[in-house]
């Protein structure tokens, strides 16, 4: 079956040692994780966890399944076919000389990125988006020289009523 | 009035109805070893080793279906109890394991004898805790016996710093616990149970493969009854041994690697198959793609990531076995298979092996277990390590008494034999108990001699002694061309060692003193030791060969007695 980038969201318990064992559970099981972001959630001490993992739909439900029976784990759902909007957050300083600091402003105005530093020799942008987004973005920076990025990996969530919320996990 | 930690633990554990801990003390558990004294009611069994420990607690709780509890101290003490973790959590046996744990002040600090165990533990524990508020405990010890103990039960392993142990909190055992992300799912969805029905009353060759589940849910009279109302073949799993009386009439062995050829035929010709409490283990299915190719498989699992893991399931039944074939029982009507059992008898008739032992002058490891069965008329417990004793022991005794065979299933632990026999005698002081030993299995945990004699446990050990680790020399002799590559094993002389720890013990080389020499034992207060020396190059069939599947069976060729 053909292997596919899959998003899943859990609801854990803010406890110590809860992203180890989630982490422990893909690695365990022979799956490489992309992108795992983890921060508070709604509810306090309860914390959502974005993973985006590759593998077929029958492994996928299967790793969903085993982090399900994780006790720390409240709740955990494989979203990736469902409508959802995803971000992420990157910072990429950018070398940047007088010469070409308005064009890497252009770019970044039409990304709707934001420069949050400026040295004598560099920028950096901030920016939002999808993937894709940040991706092309980059791309374009390129040229210029990238001297440091960071990204934080995808977070998502469902549109609409349907939702990973604490309320939906009596059944 | 507080309590310290060490009297906030044993008084949970006497909340949850603990009567023997299995453990071994160390320096990170000695406030708690000090302050069990104070409670007589918890008897403390000291093993030779950790791994002795969580191996008895391990058979102590498949044996009484309570929840064994073991204790360790910090870092060494702690990893001696790997293997019999991974065994339990392998084999789904309940069971709370204590370690200590260095001060709270010096975690992190590789202080000595420090071992970062709820680390290490993750992968093989169901859950685990560091306990780092003694405020916490009681909840913690709550939490961990319940979470054992149901859904699929696993080891739970609770680490206690020292300093924990000492510090003073008031005792409050809770009522309650708030566990919003552990709800397991016990009755089986209705129209599931309906549909199941109705693909077993349309089924032509139905099957039932009883698996450890219908074990540890009880479910014996449940299985049975659906077995007798559809008239249908029951095989078992290696651990859903005991789960069926092997005597009925509907009962037609064990599937797998060493399974009997009907079974095996049986499970690839039918057309439906009703899988209860098993997990669809490899050694038991072989290769998936030639596994039931025409069957439609329903499947009863209380785990639901078994469902569909191995094996394509056309009606999944997420629960617990009993409650669920109680409901199934219900909408199912009686029916007959005639012809369907009678094709599966042709082939018992026309693949005995299993049941035949061939003559020979020396003696068999299959005719030791079939005396010792008809000795003990079939009443025994059997606890086995593993290796080749193990699957003679599977073959050659016939269960007909409820969770009788306690095996290593799923993690395969050489050396689970005695410490396992001598906890499951713990709980069952008055049944006998009989250890199946191999040569090889046996000398990784031989030291609990010491503990069956410190505690006069009346385990009667037989051990098959081959001079190989006779399974790994049984592959190299069928796919490695013979070459017996670290598989001969110099053994001691049982007789001094059972001696040395003031064990009776006997050695039998003839096959005539066979019968008297388990007479004997049977007739001995106490613990007993036989060492029979048997043909050293016999082999378990049937076998199906590694990554075949299992209707590719060698039978046993025949041989020319001796």
């Amino acid at each position: 079956m053909a292997a596919t980038k899959h998003t899943i969201v859990a609801l854990v318990a803010d406890r110590p040692g809860v992203l180890n064992r989630m982490a422990s559970l893909f690695r365990r099981r022979g799956f490489n994780i992309d992108s795992i972001a983890v921060g508070h959630s709604e509810t306090p001490h309860l914390s959502r966890m974005t993973i985006v993992a590759e593998g077929s739909n029958t492994q996928v439900e299967q790793i969903r399944k085993q982090v399900e029976k994780i006790i720390d784990v409240i709740r955990v759902q494989d979203i990736s076919a469902q409508d959802i909007v995803t971000r992420e957050l990157a910072l990429i300083k950018v070398k940047a000389g007088a010469e070409n600091r308005s064009e890497i402003m252009q770019i970044v105005d039409i990304f709707r990125a934001k420069i949050v530093d400026v040295s004598a020799d560099s920028v950096m942008v901030e920016a939002t988006g999808d993937e894709e987004k940040v991706d092309s973005l980059y791309n374009l920076l390129k040229p210029f020289g990238i001297k440091e990025m960071t990204r934080t990996g995808r977070i998502a969530m469902t549109r609409g009523e349907q939702s990973g919320r604490r309320e939906d996990t009596a059944d | 009035m507080k309590l310290t930690g060490s009297q906030i633990l044993c008084e949970s554990l006497l909340k949850e109805g603990v009567d023997v801990v299995f453990g071994y003390p160390g320096g990170q558990v000695l406030p708690l070893y000090h302050t069990l004294t104070q409670y007589p009611a918890l008897r403390h069994i000291l093993v030779r080793h950790e791994q002795g420990a969580v191996h008895a607690a391990d058979a102590y709780s498949r044996v009484t279906g309570r929840i064994g509890v073991c204790l360790a101290t910090s870092g060494p003490g702690a990893t001696n109890l790997i293997t019999g973790l991974a065994n339990a959590y392998m084999d789904s046996v309940p069971m709370v394991a204590i370690t200590g744990q260095v001060p709270r002040t010096m975690i992190g600090r590789d202080a000595f004898q420090e071992a970062d165990i709820t680390g290490i533990t993750i992968p093989i524990t169901k859950h685990n805790y560091l306990v780092m508020d003694v405020n916490d405990l009681a909840r913690t010890v709550k939490e961990a016996f319940y979470i054992a103990g149901t859904g699929r039960p696993g080891p739970v392993l609770i680490d206690l710093p020292r300093d924990i142990q000492q510090e003073l909190a008031d005792f409050h055992y809770p009522a309650r616990l708030n566990l919003p992300g552990y709800k397991p799912t016990l009755g089986g969805n209705p129209l599931q149970i309906k549909k199941a029905a109705k693909l077993l009353a349309e089924a032509a060759k139905p099957v039932i493969i009883a698996g450890h589940g219908v074990r540890i849910s009880h479910a014996y009279g449940e299985l049975k009854q659906l077995a007798e109302t559809l008239q249908a073949p029951v095989i078992t799993t290696l651990l859903g041994i005991s789960s069926f009386p092997e005597s009925h009439e509907l009962s037609f062995g064990m599937l797998g690697m060493h399974g009997s050829a009907y079974a095996n035929l049986a499970v690839t010709d039918s057309d439906l198959i009703i899988a209860i409490g098993m997990r669809f283990d490899d050694r038991a299915t072989g290769k998936i793609s030639a596994f039931a190719p025409d069957a439609r498989v329903i499947h009863i699992d209380i785990d639901p990531a078994e469902v569909g893991k191995n094996v394509k399931v056309d009606v999944p039944i997420v629960g617990d076995a009993k409650t669920i074939l109680v409901e199934l029982n219900k909408e199912i009507a009686p029916k007959r298979h005639d012809a369907w059992l009678a094709q599966l008898n042709g082939w018992k008739r026309e693949f005995p092996s299993g049941f035949e032992i061939r003559e020979s002058e020396t003696i068999l490891p299959q005719y030791v277990i079939r005396k010792i069965w008809e000795t003990t008329k079939g009443q025994a417990t059997v606890v086995t390590g593993v290796g080749q004793h193990q699957m003679f022991a599977a073959q050659h005794y016939f269960y007909d008494k409820p969770n009788s065979f306690i095996t290593s299933g799923g993690l395969g632990t050489m050396g689970f034999e005695l410490p396992a026999a001598f906890g499951a005698k713990i709980g069952l002081p008055d049944e006998t108990v009989w250890c199946i030993a191999g040569d090889g299995s046996i000398q990784m945990t031989i030291q609990e001699l010491g503990t069956i004699r410190q505690e006069n446990a009346d385990v009667k050990i037989a051990i098959l002694n081959n001079g190989f680790l006779g399974m790994v020399r049984q592959w190299q002799e069928l796919f490695y061309e013979r070459n017996y590559s670290a598989t001969p094993l110099w053994c001691p002389d049982f007789i001094k060692i059972a001696e040395a720890y003031c064990i009776p013990a006997q050695n039998v080389t003839c096959k005539a003193d066979v019968i008297s020499a388990i007479e004997k034992a049977m007739a001995t207060p106490g613990p007993y030791i036989i060492n029979f020396v048997v043909e050293p190059e016999e082999n378990v069939y049937p076998m199906v060969p590694p990554g075949a599947g299992i209707d590719n069976i060698l039978h046993e060729p025949r041989k020319e007695a001796c």
